[in-house]
Parts: C-alpha cells; sequence; structure tokens
C-alpha cells in the first residue's frame, strides 16, 4: 500500500495517510480531485469493488464527511477515501458512471443528510421515507426523541428510577 | 413442447430495447398494463414492492420500492451507549442475527486495541457457522415454495428448529441471541452439547439426500430454473455483487479465504465455484455450501479447546470511551459480505455506524436490470434466487 | 410515487364513448362502515360464536420481526392446523390479522387499507412489545408506538418476539373472547371512526386513499 502512496503524493493533493491494520487504511483528499483519484484508482491500481458510500455530520466543523470505501481484489486491501465538503451547499459530483450501484447510495444521502448529486438517475425521488417534509433526519440537529414524543402517542408509565431513592421508598416505606 | 405442437415464437409484436438498455413504454396506447406486486404476500422475500409494467405476461419496466421496515437505526445507536446497542443490532437483519453482534464487536474491539483469548474466537466462529446453516435452510424452503413445491418447506424449517434447539441450550434465545460482546462470549458449551450436535447434524445430512432427490432431480424444477435469471460475470464489479451470486459466475469471491478473521486461518475447507449463474447453479451452489458448513463445523468441534478463558479484560462497559478513529469490519455472511463502518469520537456514544448489507445492491439496482422479459409467474423464483432480505436495505 | 392514478382521466369504452372518471369516487363505495347487529335470541348468537372461534384464518402478511416466528406454527412441530388456523394469501378471506412487531409509517398505511378490505367479523392480534408501548424503537421517527390509536385490538402477546407456544397461546386467549361474546374490535372500529380516522391522518400524510377501502 506504501507504494501506491508513494506514486500518487505528487499528482493528487492527498493527506492523513494511516495504516488501520494489515488489511485497511485511511486516506483523505480534497473534494475537486476525488473523482479523479477514484477514476484512476480503479483504473490503473485495481480497487474495482465499491462497498459503501457514507457520510458522517461534523456539525461542530460545519463540514460533511463523505466516505468512499473501496476494495482491490487482488491485493484484498481496503481503502476509506475521506471527502469533506461545506455543510451549507453540500453536494458533490456522482460517480453512477463508474459503478451503477452508487445511484443507491446517492438517493439515500440525498434524503436523509441533503447532500445532492446532480444528474444522479432518479435522485429527487424519496427512497425510504413517504411524505417527509421536515429535516433530512440523519442530520445532528434533528431530535428524533422530540419528534417520536410529539407525533406518536406514547404510553404513559414509561419513566426513569433514581435506584437510590427506589429502594428507600421500598425498604423504609414510612421514612 | 415447442417441437412437439410445433409452436414457432412470434417476437414481432414485442418492444425492443433502446441503446440505455431499457424498453420505451407508452401508456396511452392501451397494450401495457401497471400493477403492484406489493408487499402483502406469502413468501419469504419481506416487504418489498414492485411497481412492473407488463405487455401481455412479460414484464417490460420495474422500479423497486423500499423502506416498508425503516426504523433509523443509525440514528438510534446514536442516542444510546456502546453496550446498549448490541440489543438492537442483531434486528437489523432478523433470519440470521450473529453476523451482526461480530461485525459490530470486532470494530470496537480493533478501535480500543483489545485482543480476544483464543477459545473465545473458536466459540464465535461456531456460533456463525451455525446460523449460516440456520438461515441456508430457511432459504431452501422458500425457493422450492416459489416454484410450488410446498413440502421442501415443512422439512427444512422443521430442521432449522432442529438448530434453534442448539441455540437455545447455548445461549438462551431461540432467534436473537446476543452472545458474542466486547471483549470475547458470554459462557462455555453446556455439558453433552457436541453429541447433541452431532446427532443434529447427521439428521440434517439425512434430509438433504430426500431434498436433492425431490428437488434438484425434479423435471419442473429444472424446466423453471435452468438458464432463467442469468447473471453475467462483467456485471459483478459493475453491480457490486458478492457472495454465492458472484461465485455461481465463477469468480471465487468469499471473505473466509481472503481475509480471514476469527479461527478460519485454521480450518480445512475450498471455495466452491459453479460456472454461470443462472437459478439453478445458485440453488445447487448454496445446497454444496450448506453441506461445507456442516463439514466446517464438525472440524471446529474436534479442534476447540475445551475450557479457558472466554472474555479478554474490558473497561466498565458502562463507561468506555472508545478512542478516536475509524475502521471498516467485515464478515462473509450467508449472502455475500457483509460490513460495518464505524466511526468514534472519543465520548460514550459512536459517532456514526453504517451498516454495509448485501441486499442493498442485490435488490434495488440488480434486480431492476434482470427482471425485464421475465414472466409474471417467475418473479417470485427470480427474487428468491437473490436471496435479500429487506431489512437491512433500509435498516 | 406519482399520483397520477388518483386524478381525473377520461376512459374510452369498446364501442368508442368517451367516459370521465373520478377514481376516488368512482372505484370505492361512499358508505362508512356499520355496526354489526347481534341476533336476539341467545342460542343462534351462541352457536355462531363457538363456529367463529373454531376456525380462524390468518391472513399471510408478515409486518415486522415476529413474521419468522409465525412460519414454525405451520411445521408439524407446533402445528396450528389441528386448531383450524389456516394462512390465506388474500383479505378477502381472512379473518385474523396479526401484527407481528413494529409498524412503520409506510406499511401502516397498507395495513388500514388491508384491514378495511377484510369482511366483518374479523379480530387483531397484536405480537411483540412494540405494538404496546413502542418497545425498543420508542425514540424512533419513524414506528409507531400505541397500536390501539390506529386499529382495534383484540389480544396483546408480550415478547420480543414471542416463541410459537407463546402465540398458541394467544390463539386459545382469542378464542375464550370469541365464544364469550366479546370480539368487538371490529363493531369499535365502525363506532369510533372518526377518532381512529383522525389519528391515522395525523401521521400519514400524503393520503391518497378514500376514507374506507372496501
Amino acid at each position: 500500500m506504501k507504494e501506491i502512496i508513494n506514486k500518487i503524493e505528487k499528482l493528487y493533493p492527498i493527506s492523513d495517510f494511516k495504516q488501520q491494520n494489515d488489511k485497511t487504511a485511511l486516506l483523505t483528499v480534497e473534494q475537486d480531485k476525488a473523482v479523479d483519484l477514484l477514476i484512476y484508482m480503479q483504473k490503473f491500481e485495481g480497487f474495482k469493488h465499491l462497498a459503501i458510500l457514507t457520510a458522517v455530520d461534523w456539525i461542530e466543523n460545519n463540514q460533511f464527511q463523505l466516505s468512499y470505501i473501496i476494495n482491490n481484489p487482488e491485493l484484498k486491501m481496503d481503502l476509506i477515501l475521506r471527502v469533506f465538503i461545506d455543510r451549507e451547499k453540500a453536494e458533490m459530483t456522482s460517480i453512477h458512471n463508474l459503478w451503477e450501484q452508487a445511484a443507491t447510495y446517492q438517493r439515500e444521502l440525498k434524503e436523509m443528510f441533503g447532500i445532492n448529486f446532480p444528474n444522479s438517475p432518479r435522485v429527487d425521488k424519496p427512497f425510504i421515507l413517504e411524505g417527509w417534509d421536515g429535516l433530512p433526519p440523519y442530520r445532528r440537529d434533528f431530535d428524533t426523541k422530540k419528534y417520536s414524543e410529539d407525533t406518536y402517542f406514547p404510553r404513559e408509565g414509561r419513566t426513569k428510577n433514581n435506584p437510590v431513592e427506589y429502594m428507600k421508598q421500598k425498604l423504609y416505606p414510612d421514612e | 413442447m415447442s417441437k412437439l405442437f410445433n409452436i414457432k415464437e412470434d417476437r414481432s409484436l414485442f418492444p425492443e430495447k433502446n441503446e440505455h438498455g431499457k424498453i420505451d413504454i407508452d401508456l396511452s396506447s392501451h397494450k401495457y398494463l401497471k400493477m403492484w406486486h406489493g408487499p402483502q404476500h406469502p413468501g419469504i422475500t419481506g416487504n418489498m414492492s414492485l411497481e412492473i409494467t407488463l405487455l401481455g405476461d412479460e414484464v417490460m419496466d420495474c422500479e423497486t420500492h423500499v423502506g416498508y421496515l425503516h426504523r433509523g437505526f443509525e440514528k438510534l445507536m446514536e442516542r444510546r451507549k456502546y453496550i446498549q446497542c448490541f440489543p438492537i443490532v442483531c434486528r437489523v437483519s432478523v433470519p440470521e442475527p450473529d453476523f451482526n453482534e461480530y461485525c459490530f464487536a470486532a470494530a470496537m474491539e480493533e478501535l480500543a486495541g483489545i485482543e480476544i483469548p483464543e477459545t473465545a474466537k473458536w466459540l464465535r466462529t461456531l456460533v456463525l457457522e451455525m446460523a449460516r446453516l440456520a438461515s441456508y435452510l430457511m432459504w431452501i424452503g422458500g425457493q422450492a415454495g416459489a416454484f410450488g413445491q410446498g413440502i421442501i418447506g415443512q422439512w427444512t424449517n422443521y430442521l432449522r428448529d432442529s438448530m434453534l434447539d442448539r441455540f437455545e441450550e447455548l445461549t438462551g434465545g431461540r432467534v436473537y441471541h446476543m452472545y458474542i460482546i466486547p471483549g470475547g462470549v458470554r459462557g462455555l458449551l453446556p455439558a453433552g452439547f457436541k453429541q447433541r450436535m452431532e446427532e443434529n447434524l447427521k439428521f440434517i445430512e439425512q434430509m438433504m439426500q430426500d431434498v436433492d432427490k425431490v428437488m434438484f432431480n425434479n423435471a419442473v424444477f429444472k424446466k423453471r430454473s435452468v438458464d432463467m435469471g442469468i447473471i453475467e460475470k462483467d456485471w459483478i464489479y459493475k453491480f457490486g455483487i458478492t457472495g454465492p451470486n458472484a461465485r455461481a459466475a465463477g469468480i471465487p469471491l468469499d471473505v473466509r479465504k481472503d481475509n480471514p478473521y476469527l479461527a478460519y486461518p485454521e480450518l480445512d475447507f475450498e471455495t466452491i465455484t459453479a460456472s454461470h449463474s443462472d437459478i439453478y447453479n445458485r440453488a445447487d451452489l448454496r445446497r454444496k455450501d450448506l453441506l461445507l458448513s456442516i463439514d466446517l463445523i464438525r472440524q471446529i468441534m474436534a479442534k476447540m479447546p475445551d475450557g479457558g478463558e472466554i472474555r479478554a479484560e474490558t473497561p466498565n462497559v458502562l463507561h468506555w470511551k472508545v478512542p478516536k478513529g475509524e475502521t471498516y469490519s467485515k464478515a462473509e455472511c450467508t449472502r455475500g459480505e457483509y460490513g460495518y463502518y464505524m466511526v468514534a469520537d472519543g465520548t460514550e456514544y459512536p459517532r456514526r455506524i453504517n451498516v454495509r448489507g448485501p441486499s442493498y445492491t442485490h435488490a434495488v439496482s440488480l434486480l431492476e436490470k434482470m427482471i425485464i422479459n421475465c414472466n409474471l409467474a417467475d418473479i417470485a423464483g427470480l427474487m428468491v434466487s437473490l436471496h435479500t432480505y429487506p431489512p437491512e436495505i433500509e435498516r | 410515487m406519482s399520483k397520477e392514478h388518483t386524478e381525473k382521466r377520461t376512459v374510452y369504452s369498446p364501442e368508442g364513448e368517451a367516459i370521465e372518471v373520478d377514481p376516488l369516487k368512482d372505484y370505492f363505495c361512499e358508505d362508512l362502515p356499520e355496526v354489526h347487529k347481534k341476533s336476539s335470541i341467545a342460542v343462534v348468537e351462541n352457536f355462531r360464536n363457538w363456529a367463529r372461534s373454531r376456525s380462524l384464518w390468518v391472513l399471510g402478511f408478515g409486518t415486522g420481526c415476529g413474521a419468522i416466528e409465525m412460519r414454525p406454527l405451520m411445521t408439524p412441530k407446533f402445528d396450528a392446523y389441528r386448531y383450524g388456523i389456516q394462512w390465506r394469501p388474500t383479505p378477502r378471506q381472512a379473518d385474523v390479522f396479526v401484527i407481528s412487531g413494529y409498524l412503520s409509517v409506510k406499511t401502516l398505511k397498507r395495513v388500514i387499507r388491508t384491514y378495511e378490505q377484510m369482511q366483518g367479523p374479523k379480530y387483531v392480534m397484536a405480537l411483540g412489545s412494540c405494538t404496546i408501548n413502542g418497545g425498543m424503537y420508542w425514540d424512533s421517527y419513524n414506528t409507531i408506538n400505541r397500536l390501539d390509536y390506529y386499529l382495534p385490538v383484540d389480544v396483546y402477546v408480550a415478547g420480543c418476539m414471542p416463541r410459537p407456544e407463546s402465540l398458541l397461546a394467544g390463539f386459545d386467549q382469542l378464542k375464550k373472547i370469541i365464544r364469550e361474546g366479546r370480539g368487538e374490535g371490529y363493531n369499535v372500529y365502525a363506532e369510533k371512526f372518526e377518532w381512529y380516522k383522525s389519528n391515522q391522518k395525523k401521521i400519514i400524510k400524503d393520503w391518497d386513499m378514500p376514507d374506507y377501502n372496501w
């Protein structure tokens, strides 16, 4: 893996390389050269299999982190590519021409995080939720407990007890 | 049949595919019928629906709709501590829950730098192989039932029940076990377990010979499944197909051999492949994989150490702060590559966990491509032969 | 999902005439459900209840996790067929609707449509703790917390998930309830129809079905 990194260090803006264990490695690349690096890895280095495309919400830094996990079946190595994009205007080039399954991952990211992938097939149609018009649910500022208590009628009796006070009341009810 | 009655196939009324591989459909000409193959159906494919456009008996276009089983797991796991996530993690993939527990525990142990003891490795491997056996047995019943042979489902569900009895003896629960925990496993094998397991395996082997005669040597099953539902070899990396669907096309993709984990480096087995991937070959490959699992369980029980440490030293699980980092841990489940991507940020709650189920790629984009020009009566058989479970598509 | 199937359109008859069709009104009937009256002779009512309890046909719709423990009931080990319980593929032929586990909002819309297509007398059996108070998905934004605000429930079976023996005990309890004449879920639904509909419409935001799907 180190040889591949040495080859591409001069050509692409990469940083933060870490060998997590002997089969997995991490790498960060900047947003405008990310798709070029993916095409290079797929065609010339043999990383033919895309396992996951997902996103992490770093709300403190006002960024989304997109993670592309690609796998090389000959060398049997996994590579996690991280791309940081802006949280307000979240957009990224679509890669459905390289891997056709990426269209499904991109539909889910548009619905759950609000990240737009222009020109991806069927990216505007709802994938999982039906009739949803609030915040995209997987963002950190969406409070799921409050939403559930307001919309779905919770049954009473679900309270938290302090163990010390509860046992005291049970064992010594007169005090 | 067509030679007996001199029937020639006349394809002049059926439209051809255009350059994108799709068929142009004009709904206002009253030749097409649009219908839902909806979530309520008596099969084992689960709650997933197809919106299909038919011309006579053949499917011309299809859109899949998922989302009937969405619970928002990844959001719920961000609100719970690491040990509180364990009871809900099993419920992502219902018929084989142990792979979820293993991948989650493996990701945690890798980030925290914990090594599990030797006996725990063997016990984890034993439980994973038992889960694989139970899942394959249920699947064979479903595949035969989709083509009209209901008796196979009765036999194999009875065999699956006998495996669930062994699970109940070992872990305390029939379907959801929660046996694999961070640091090791929960308990040793009870006394007499190995003898009862050996009796079970002998019984399963006997009945599988009957299943072979009735299902695989049957003219009706062969006529409906040979050369139907073909997966081409160059689709495998384009669509991300893994597991028996890919191995039947001739490419030996198996995580147990490629990235060996737990006790698999010390077991002796070969990856099974077939020549081309149609419904019959995929079913035959899964049957051979089932017999391979029985052999692996026998090897594990023979080579396993008796007794020993089953849990490594971990910090207090209620206040465990996993160090910052990211990792991806994977295992080979019945259907393909199962992976967990975990991001930890040094607090007691996980930052982000993403579950990669193999059905994500098989059931949504691959099915829409394969189902064109398939007969309406064969859709159920085709969907079952891809072996998808919808809960892991939308979690 | 497009809403083209709910808009007004023109259909041509075989002779070539143009007919205007409004799908939500013309393809469904506009009556609301009625309350089933009991017979005034006690012997006849007892006989009817006895007969209903001896042949309960279950609809084959596995809505959630609990569906995996319904399959062993059809095998010889647990054998529900000796009680007269069969699985039917269509709601028009079924008596009992077993809601096996949690319900997401998307599935709830289909469940309501299926429940209203069943013919009375019909009963609902709720499995698992997710139908009682939300279970382990109590704080999820997509699953409901209390089933009896949307559908009338006759029997709850607790567990996560209940074993096949518990399911058989649940069926036994349902038979007792029917024989005593207390299986009145469908009548309660017809009497408090407005209340159930307003609860359902509060969470299902794109309602493109008629009010009563008969």
